[in-house]
């Protein structure tokens, strides 16, 4: 998947050669099985084809650039860590991927076995030294939204710079003020960490460049509704996956392209499956590269994938920092004001009540014109696979069935996925 | 002419529909080689259409070919296909419970015959046919004979394994304490009967209910179940004498069906 010219780079970043090319191996079979093996595929595509063959190459020589000229790199496993402060701060954030089953068995032994398979993937990539992304980072921030995260960045810590952002639980005033205060307290680490000083304008740039990335995704989401659906739904995750990790400038312009070539597409009613094909909302856990599973499987069955809840989907992208009034604001506290107005509206489910979650992805079915739901956790996550009787509870008044999964990387689940699966595709269309 | 296969861990069945009746219908165990069982099930068979269900449906799909150029194949799933054969079958039908070779499903039906929920093991074998079998070799009965084995046992004790490989454990255990084994097999069933019971009560149990799939053989699981699920008179489980070819029977309704 990538050149050997780049094996000088990754021996500087300390990666276990064999094993990191034995992940390239596997990454790059997988990506030819599930994505270049797609029927019409926009010709936009070719810019998600190229940034993942060269994301462990061209991005981390980026990366290694941007530390040449004493930028910081930030990790991030959660969309809690507001990038905008990262980027005021003149930093490169990256959202580190952990999609896949590698390292597992030494991650068991920092973390216990039921843990989900996103925190033993980020444990295990860092044990295994796999991911140049990791490797890259000069402090990886974590987040206190569920105790399986919250008890893995300890052991964590060990082996990396961890810097922890505390995350509310609950959206009363009082957790507003406390995600507030955290905002300010990861912007003066950024200050600690750069040796820059953030002004309004650098944080109004930061604001500029995020909601310039989120708007680009939800035109792509808005075109999404359209029927044939003009996008696969494998094709529109990879999107938001390598939103997390390629330069933020360069994506938004990429993604605008493809846009306006989707627009082209569905003036001329085309798409990637027949018209009235059955349409499915994937929600629940993020997905992060390179797992792809389920929307393969998904669109194995014939149906097609036509919108994620998901962190990495519209829960990332859905609500903006106000424009009006960053345009406005005049101080960095006003700014810090709206940054936190903005990220307390993210539905996760370490929330506790949730219920703005349900009534969210009862109208992205809606919009979309989905016919079902599939409901998607981690084995071992206990917020999302608790909130799936209640999102099942709510798509049901609304008469939209709904299909719950737990699963994990592992592949050994996949004959019974696809009968899951199929079957509940079958009751869609009978 | 139309035909249904359903390809499953254990067995292979074929049935064959002309004119809205069965035909002919056949059976073969897997193998490890279910391509040359398939084959030799279908010899000299040319339906009009094929539809193939099981787990193996998709076998079927990549035999075609060979088997008569231009047959018209097509797959659907082991819900649907159980869903269509039982409503087939037992039209006032609101329930099937297949418990079949490494698979246990329970389908809620909807007039018509139309899957509404369904309910499926994932992952492992606790509960299905192959729990049985495993155990049932730990007496060294065939299973076929483990049902009414079971059945001579009084005061089942409590298996709390629903894992097949613990669950021998506990079996074994239970034996060095002294238990007698027509009680540990009976305990054994009543393990699967439970889980199967909550997987029932998880798709909104509605009487009448049709048990298919291999395991509805088994007398004892059919008796512990109809108690479980406290039948009252007139609602006892609706088996038929073939249960284990229900799947194929739906395959081949459905292909008959998209005429
Ligand atoms: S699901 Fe929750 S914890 Fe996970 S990335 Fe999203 S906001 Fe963060
Ligand atoms: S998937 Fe669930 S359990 Fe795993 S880190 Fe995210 S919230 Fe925690």
């Amino acid at each position: 998947m990538a050149e050997s010219a780049y094996k000088e780079m990754w021996e500087k970043l300390n990666l276990d050669i064999d094993a990191h090319e034995g992940l390239l191996e596997v990454l790059g079979k997988f990506y030819g099985d599930i994505y270049l093996s797609q029927q019409g595929r926009l010709q936009g595509a070719e810019y998600l084809d190229f940034v993942l063959s060269e994301v462990h190459g061209l991005r981390i020589k980026e990366l290694q650039d941007a530390k040449a000229q004493g930028r910081k790199i930030i990790g991030s496993f959660c969309v809690f860590v507001p990038e905008e402060l990262t980027l005021a701060a003149d930093a490169v954030h990256v959202g580190l991927c952990s999609g896949a089953d590698a390292g597992t068995e030494m991650a068991e032994t920092m973390v216990p076995r039921n843990t989900c398979a996103l925190i033993k993937s980020f444990v295990g990539f860092k044990l295994a030294k796999i991911c140049p992304f990791t490797e890259s980072c000069d402090v990886v921030v974590g987040e206190t939204t569920c105790d399986g995260k919250k008890k893995a960045y300890e052991a964590f810590a060990e082996h990396v710079n961890m810097y922890i952002m505390e995350v509310p639980q609950q959206k009363n005033a009082c957790d507003h003020d406390l995600l507030r205060a955290e905002m300010k307290r990861y912007m003066e680490e950024l200050e600690k960490l750069t040796g820059k000083t953030i002004g309004v304008d650098d944080i109004k740039k930061g604001i500029a460049i995020a909601n310039g990335k989120r708007k680009a995704i939800q035109g792509l989401n808005a075109l999404r509704k359209a029927d044939p659906a003009p996008i696969s739904g494998r094709d529109a995750l990879l999107i938001n996956q390598i939103s997390f990790y390629d330069d933020p400038v360069r994506f938004t312009a990429k993604i605008n392209e493809l846009c306006d070539e989707i627009e082209a597409r569905i003036e001329k009613g085309e798409g990637v499956a027949p018209k009235g094909t059955p349409r499915l909302l994937l929600a629940g856990c993020p997905m992060a590269v390179p797992n792809w599973k389920l929307p393969y499987i998904v669109e194995g069955s014939g149906a097609v994938v036509v919108g994620e809840e998901s962190c990495i989907g519209s829960r990332n992208i859905r609500d903006l920092v106000d424009e009006d009034a960053t345009a406005k604001a005049t101080t960095v506290d006003e700014l810090l004001d709206l940054l936190t107005d903005r990220y307390m509206k993210i539905d996760c489910a370490c929330f506790t009540p949730n219920d703005e979650r349900l009534d969210n992805i009862a109208d992205m079915a809606e919009e979309l014109g989905a016919q079902g739901v599939i409901h998607y956790a981690l084995l071992f996550c206990q917020p999302y696979s608790h909130e799936a009787f209640k999102v099942d509870k709510t798509l049901q008044a609304k008469g939209v069935p709904m299909l719950a999964i737990e699963t994990d990387y592992g592949m050994e689940d996949v004959e019974q996925l696809k009968t899951r699966i199929e079957a509940f595709v079958e009751t869609l269309e009978s | 002419m139309f035909a249904g296969i359903d390809i499953g861990s254990r067995s292979i069945e074929l049935i064959l529909l002309e004119d809205g009746g069965v035909v002919r219908s056949g059976r073969l165990p897997t193998t490890f080689d279910p391509a040359a069982q398939c084959r030799t099930l279908l010899d000299g068979v040319r339906p009009k259409r094929l539809v193939a269900t099981g787990y193996g449906r998709s076998l079927m799909e990549k035999l075609a070919g060979e088997l008569a150029p231009g047959l018209d194949v097509q797959t659907v799933t082991e819900i649907k296909a159980h869903a269509l054969g039982a409503h087939h079958r037992f039209p006032e039908a609101r329930t099937v419970l297949d418990i079949g070779g490494q698979d246990t499903k329970a389908i809620a039906l909807l007039p018509g015959g139309k899957v509404g929920k369904f309910e499926m093991n994932d992952r492992c074998a606790a509960g299905t046919g192959k729990f049985l079998e495993y155990t049932a070799g730990v007496f060294q009965i065939p299973v076929e004979e483990f049902g009414t084995y079971a059945l001579q046992g009084d005061a089942a004790p409590d298996i709390t394994s629903m894992c097949t490989v613990f669950a021998e454990t506990e079996a074994t255990s239970l034996m060095a304490q002294g238990e007698k084994p027509q009680n540990i097999a009976l305990g054994l069933h009543e393990a699967i009967v439970k889980r199967t019971a909550n997987m029932l009560s998880r798709v909104g149990l509605q009487f009448p209910v049709v048990f298919a799939g291999g395991v509805a053989h088994n007398p004892c699981v059919r008796e512990l179940l109809s108690r479980k699920l406290n039948a009252r008179l007139g609602e006892e489980l609706l088996v038929s004498d073939d249960p284990d070819m229900n799947g194929a029977l739906g395959a081949a309704l459905w292909a008959a069906r998209q005429s």
